[in-house]
């Protein structure tokens, strides 16, 4: 039993991510979309908070909102999954439940 | 009859500055109509919404809070605040009002709806539904 959480809002100004990441629980997937990519980035103020999780959650980013900003794989921390469309639909399959941080 | 599976409506934004809040009340008070077993969460800015003291006369807005207070007669009688974002905000359970069900199961006696929980309750009762709706 596991949540997929969808994180859309930049971390930088909305608590989504950091709220996601106080209430997902191990083994629980963290899919960031739309401004929520930039939350995928190194050497950011939230990169310490979000690595952190990193192993516990599974973490990633949707590539087409990341291409879409500019952001290329290498400026992302690591051990973060880029997923496409197709991807994401195999995520929400994939859990039990869909949990969107708005 | 069809199966009953668990609704959490995730409330995390504060009344009046979006239309969020007042939405979440709508589908709350639609979905009452399905039998499902249903609980509210509040967190983050969403605790504003149970503030007492609410008046939005001078905003020609509807003030919505009341209507938290008739949800006892829908069934709807689980609303789980976080104690984290009540403490964030300078807030405490007494600064909400107070929002009452009557029990059917235990001779229809007067009970509080709001139940406040911690951070990591509030994370296991997210991990125990069907079926998520945020706001």
């Amino acid at each position: 039993m596991s949540t997929l959480h969808t994180v859309n809002k930049s971390p930088f100004t909305n608590t989504g991510l950091q709220s996601c990441l106080d209430h997902c629980k191990d083994g629980d997937a963290v899919l960031m979309i739309e401004d929520g990519v930039y939350g995928a980035l190194a050497e950011t103020v939230m990169a310490e908070r979000v690595a952190g999780r990193i192993g516990a959650v599974s973490l990633y980013v949707l590539l087409p909102d990341a291409a879409a900003r500019g952001l290329a794989e290498k400026r992302m921390l690591n051990g973060i999954a880029g997923v496409d469309y197709e991807g994401f639909v195999d995520l929400v399959a994939d859990h039990d439940r869909t949990l969107a941080w708005l | 009859m069809s199966e009953i599976k668990k609704f959490l409506y995730v409330n995390r934004k504060a009344p009046y500055g979006t239309i969020y809040a007042l939405e979440s009340l709508e589908v709350v008070l639609i979905g009452a109509a399905f039998d499902q077993d249903v609980s509210l969460a509040f967190l983050d800015d969403g605790v504003f919404q149970l503030t007492r003291g609410q008046d939005t006369g001078a905003l020609g807005v509807k003030n919505f809070s009341p209507t938290f207070r008739a949800l006892g007669d829908y069934d709807v009688t689980k609303l789980f605040v976080e104690r984290e974002s009540l403490d964030e905000r300078g807030l405490s359970e007494a600064d909400l009002q107070e929002i009452m069900y009557e029990d059917e199961d235990d001779g229809w006696a007067e009970k509080p709806s709001i139940r406040i929980v911690s951070r990591a309750e509030m994370a296991d009762l997210m991990a125990d539904q069907d079926v998520v709706l945020s706001f």
